[in-house]
């Protein structure tokens, strides 16, 4: 980031060159100085404990956690301090000094969050470009047959089918139920009550959720007694019991029910402060009309609220695109459920092809570039 | 807006139906793994778990003494003993053809063709009586309909905390989950207060990356990343998972983090400034106690987010007793054991528990948290 930062400002002068690159080193130096300082101390203590009480395992997970976070805040206090020392707020260069260690400083906040960032999401998006042009283990040049591939592949074609079903389907029911639970809740004494109760999948885990679905959606031969929730019904009400998960096409749609069933409370609780928003004259004028509950409703707040519910949409679309537990851990992908992220999986550990995986891990990351764009312009918009 | 619908009975009685009936919807699921896990494990797969509270009906097969061991007794050769052996139970039916298990009431004499007389009492003794000595050694088969009273135990939880290794998992996940919930937390923070209240050149473009960088799918990085670990022999280590979850919520946690900062009142910082604080003394003794409402809600949605993580465990943990996650170990069951409904119900249960309690909580922080995340334009 020291280098982004030179070529940020714009070089006026000899001098300003120099002093950039002043700033530049004097950053690096003082980082790298910090972050060996807390890993010594962390290490050495590490290695201090583990002598007192050997093997112990749960001692060991407590203590490496314990250090790795001390180590993380002992490199923000040592760099500032090496920085303080190296640029002292006293003597002869009082002015001077300030001056220099301003321009360090914010890099010694920032240091860690960039690098951080840059290798764990910036720079993976190039290597994955890289590696969609070679062969499995990443090493031979394959030129663009990994995309031929996929052009071509009828579980990519199944995946991308699935994935645009699930982009229709979920963001929509889910902000549509949240919009009906969040409108009601609001209108009732034990709303908040409610509020939480829907809201409360949202804590648990996609494999959670999806032990929890399994069980509804289980099946015993007719006959037996059922013991799944939904077969139960449909056999009291007389029909025939199904094995859900493996009816083709319709299974896809039981496990969206799952990821509808944990966002809807997001989805609620979002609306439902952006409703509480809507100034009262505007609606206190309808009801002075004589517009009805539904009027006001559909043609007074919802139209007020669009700017959320695309929030609100986009978020669920996002997620939507990255869905993954939920089909691995209910179906792996068979009858027909595949969807992008888990084949992106599978041919990662069962099929061992790095250059294919990436390829796919490519197409979700382009379904997900014009949202990302969009977010990147708000924000300029926002910060200017 | 109350006063719109109180005007109007039949409406106010529309919407509590409407939103009772959502909230079944929205629990009931839960509910259903919650009472199963704490059902009898016979008892789960013979009967819903609505009906847990009624007694449940079970279907036994048994199988009477062999014919051999028939004593005579006024003429003819009479069995004695009991269809549930050593336990005990209530007959509510039997029958002794597979086609029509249910045909007698308990007490009631059956004759089959051979002359024979078989009757079974509500307390499942039987007595079989044959016109002649019978031979043998199998014993007439019984079909009986029992009463269950309905039994609750804890003993599935027992059964996944101590040898399924749910407990192990459990703390493997604290493991992951801690850290990688702190430290994030911490190097954000930092990064926010810089990205807010100081000046440096660059800033407006480092931001608009670190917002574009929110929505990059986690799969693109796994792979570059695996290598990468492999190549520089971090391999499959909780260090490993840490810089990983670290990466993957930092852009989150920075931009939430940094609006609130950017949202503190200026002059708090100013007149700091003039008293001759630097900048860190600002950070740690001004800027980090006012943001505690963002902090803690960036920390919940840190922590649920490592809690429920699959993908990042199954990529950077290794599948072995000392790593795995619970996420995992659950994926796993429901591989292995899934018809075992006693084994994944309390798994599931152990699983989702220390994330339902945080949230309920601590849910004031987390709907903060997602408004000021959303609303405004995340």
């Amino acid at each position: 980031m020291a280098l982004s930062q030179t070529s940020a400002a714009p070089v006026a002068s000899e001098t300003r060159l120099v002093s950039t690159l002043t700033t530049a080193f004097v950053t690096l130096t003082v980082m790298a100085a910090g972050l060996a300082a807390s890993v010594a101390v962390a290490v050495a203590g590490y290695v201090l404990i583990d002598f007192v009480f050997p093997d112990s395992k749960l001692l060991d997970a407590a203590l490496v956690m314990v250090l790795g976070v001390a180590a993380c805040f002992g490199y923000f206090w040592a760099s500032n301090k090496l920085l303080d020392t190296l640029y002292p707020a006293s003597g002869a260069h009082v002015a001077a000094n300030l001056t220099k260690a301003n321009a360090v400083r914010p890099w010694l906040f920032l240091g860690p969050a960039v690098i951080v960032v840059g290798l764990y999401l910036a720079y993976p998006v190039v290597n994955s470009i890289w590696l969609s042009f070679h062969g499995p283990s990443g090493e031979t040049w394959a030129g663009t047959s990994n995309y031929e591939w996929l052009a071509r592949d009828g579980g990519f074609r199944e995946s991308v089918r699935n994935n645009i079903l699930w982009l229709i389907v979920v963001p929509a029911a889910t902000t549509f139920f949240g919009l009906i639970a969040a409108a009601l809740t609001d209108r009732i004494a034990w709303g908040n009550i409610a509020k939480s109760l829907i809201f409360m999948p949202m804590a648990i885990s996609f494999v959670g959720a999806s032990v929890i679905w399994k069980f509804i959606y289980d099946y015993r031969p007719a006959g037996s007694e059922q013991i799944g929730l939904l077969n139960a019904i449909v056999t009291g009400l007389g029909g025939d019991p199904q094995a859900w998960i493996t009816v083709p096409f319709w299974n896809n749609f039981f496990l969206m029910v799952v990821l509808i069933w944990i966002q809807t409370g997001f989805a609620m609780v979002i609306l439902s402060a952006a409703l509480r928003g809507i100034p009262e004259e505007t609606i206190e004028a309808a009801v002075i009309d004589g517009a009805s509950p539904f009027q006001i409703f559909y043609k007074i707040k919802v139209p007020q609220i669009w700017a959320t519910i695309a929030v609100v949409w986009t978020t669920i679309t996002i997620l939507v695109l990255k869905v993954f537990d939920i089909v691995l851990a209910m179906t792996n992908g068979q009858w027909g459920t595949q969807v992008l992220a888990n084949y992106m999986f599978d041919w990662m550990f069962r099929g061992l092809d790095f250059g294919r995986a990436s390829t796919i891990a490519l197409v979700i990351m382009l379904m997900v570039a014009p949202i990302m764009a969009w977010n990147i312009y708000e924000t300029k918009k926002g910060t200017k | 807006m109350n006063t719109v619908v109180g005007t109007r009975p039949a409406l106010t009685w529309a919407v509590h139906i409407a939103v009772f009936v959502l909230v079944a919807i929205w629990t009931i699921p839960t509910l259903g793994i919650l009472i199963s896990s704490f059902r009898d494990k016979d008892q789960i797969v013979t009967s819903g778990w609505w009906t847990a509270l009624a007694p449940a009906e079970r279907n036994i097969v048994a199988r009477a003494a062999p014919p051999s061991e028939a004593v005579e007794e006024n003429g003819r050769w009479v069995l004695r003993g009991n269809v549930f052996g050593e336990a005990s139970g209530s007959v509510s039916a039997f029958g002794i053809s597979i086609q029509r298990p249910t045909e007698f009431a308990p007490g009631v004499t059956a004759e089959t063709r051979d002359g024979e007389t078989v009757a079974v009492g509500e307390n499942g003794d039987y007595i079989i009586t044959y016109p002649e000595q019978p031979e043998g050694e199998r014993g007439q088969r019984l079909f009986v309909t029992t009463l269950e009273p309905p039994k609750f135990t804890t003993e599935n939880y027992e059964t996944v905390l101590f040898s399924e290794g749910i407990g192990q998992s459990f703390i493997n996940t604290l493991t992951v989950t801690i850290p990688a919930t702190v430290i994030p937390i911490l190097i954000a923070a930092y990064a926010a207060y810089a990205l807010a209240w100081m000046e440096f050149p660059g800033r407006a473009l480092l931001l608009a990356t670190i917002v574009g960088l929110i929505v990059v799918p986690l799969q693109m990085a796994l792979i570059p990343l695996l290598r990468l670990y492999n190549d520089i022999g971090v391999g499959k280590s909780f260090i490993g998972i840490w810089l990983a979850h670290t990466g993957f919520g930092l852009p989150l946690a920075i931009y939430l983090l940094r609006n609130y900062m950017a949202g503190l009142p200026r002059e708090i910082l100013e007149s700091a400034r003039v008293d001759g604080a630097s900048d860190f003394e600002i950070f740690r003794k001004i800027i980090l106690p006012l943001s505690f409402p963002a902090l803690a809600s960036f920390a919940i949605f840190q922590f649920l987010w490592v809690w429920n993580d699959l993908l990042v465990a199954t990529v950077f943990l290794g599948n072995n007793e000392e790593q795995l996650v619970m996420t995992g170990r659950l994926r796993e069951l429901l591989g292995s054991r899934g018809g075992n409904w006693e084994i994944l119900s309390a798994s599931a249960f152990v699983a989702i528990i220390v994330p339902i309690v945080v949230f309920f909580a601590l849910q004031r922080y987390l709907v903060r948290g997602l408004l000021a995340g959303s609303v405004k334009g995340g």
